[in-house]
């Protein structure tokens, strides 16, 4: 098991929380939440070890479109970097709900 | 009752799959719309401190989601368990967490504020790796469940695809109506279990079709260890589970008919081959609502 943190720069506040997914065999849970600065915090904990810089494209990507001042914690229990892209995008989509 | 099996492929592709369902989207499919509310959900963090140690990724609500909400206006508390996370297993907060619920359930319906209590089973059995800690809690969830039933029907729902084993699945038994679908199991030993400890002659765990024909839902409601047999539709099955309420407290719970069992083991020759037809004839004892 790893733990993994990054920051990013954020525009936008983020209203309320949202969570989705599940610790399940390939997948992943996200809890999502406003964060106390105006920046978003990513707070992994994954299974498997050694791909921080995997994790690090991934949230790279996603942060490239996604503006939120947002704490995520990521629960993870194998997710594919596709999996994990769907799941953020789903949080982000609860989000804008 | 047990429910016929739909050849119509328009009722088939109308339908919700209720085993396709989250834990949280199964309490809020049951509920009255819009009437449930969560405890303890993920963002209380009331997880597992057992599973990082032995490093496993822990869940934000351990598994387990309690809400409170309404069966046709009437207050209820689902506890649903998460398949997916660790396969439904019950360790020291998931356990704490149903058990506690039922424990406050049981407070308001001994002051005059009855509460339905609904249990959506889907676990393998006690967490292996919180051992004890989670067996004492299933403990406490059945003195639970036998507390609450004098008060307020209890009812059980297994759909699959995980099912209902171990010690959860003296929980259903104690539950005072049983809800299935086909695709459910309900038993002491998983098939795994017994191959492993019995040998692949005993019982083969890759032969699905065996599996299902001896403890698959299906099965469990004809020799009346389960009472409904319901489709995979989730609201097929909020509709089971309001009329389970509805029909009150069972005359003799299935648990207390003591008697019934005993002549039905009586009626198994160890020596003899037994299948899961002849068990259905062997144990035609008529279910006692």
């Amino acid at each position: 098991m790893e733990k993994i943190e990054l920051d990013y720069g954020a525009r936008q506040s983020v209203s309320r929380r949202v969570h989705v997914g599940v610790v399940g065999s390939g997948d992943l849970e996200i809890l999502l939440e406003p964060s106390m600065d105006m920046r978003a915090h990513v707070l992994i904990n994954t299974s498997v070890d050694g791909f921080r810089l995997v994790w690090k494209s991934v949230l790279d990507r996603f942060f490239e479109r996604f503006q939120g001042a947002a704490s995520i914690e990521i629960n993870d229990f194998g997710a594919t970097p596709g999996t994990v892209m769907l799941r953020l995008e789903q949080a982000a989509e609860a989000l804008r709900e | 009752m047990s429910a016929s099996v739909p050849r119509d492929y328009r009722r088939f592709l109308a339908r919700a799959s209720f085993i396709e369902m989250s834990a949280r989207e199964r309490a809020r499919a049951i509920l009255d719309a819009g009437s449930a509310r969560e405890l303890l959900g993920p963002f209380d963090r009331l997880k597992s401190p057992w599973l990082p140690l032995q490093d496993i990724v822990a869940q934000a609500d351990d598994g387990v989601v309690l809400a409170r909400g309404t069966l046709d206006g009437r207050p209820a508390l689902v506890a649903a368990i998460e398949g997916a996370f660790q396969g439904g297993s019950m360790g020291e907060v998931s356990g704490a967490k149903i058990a506690a619920a039922l424990e406050l359930a049981l407070r308001d319906c001994e002051r005059d504020r009855p509460i339905w209590p609904l249990l959506l089973l889907e676990t393998g059995g006690v967490r292996l790796q919180e051992a004890n800690l989670g067996l004492a809690a299933i403990a406490d969830i059945h003195a639970a469940i036998i507390a609450l039933r004098a008060h307020v029907p209890v009812v059980g729902v297994i759909a699959g695809p995980v099912g209902c084993f171990g010690g959860m699945s003296m929980a259903a038994g104690l539950c005072s109506r049983l809800i299935v679908t086909r695709q459910a199991r309900l038993g002491m030993n998983g098939p795994e279990v017994i191959e492993q400890e019995a040998g692949v002659s005993e019982l083969d765990a890759s032969d699905g079709g065996l599996i299902w024909s001896l403890i698959g839902g299906e099965q469990r409601q004809a020799v009346g260890l389960a009472d409904d047999l319901q489709e995979d539709d989730a609201a097929a099955i909020a509709g089971a589970v309001r009329a389970a309420f509805a029909r009150g407290p069972r005359r003799i719970e299935r648990s207390a008919q003591v008697e019934r069992f005993t002549a039905r083991l009586a009626a198994i020759q160890p020596s003899a081959p037994l299948d899961a037809k002849l068990l259905r004839s062997l144990w035609n004892d008529g279910a006692t609502h």
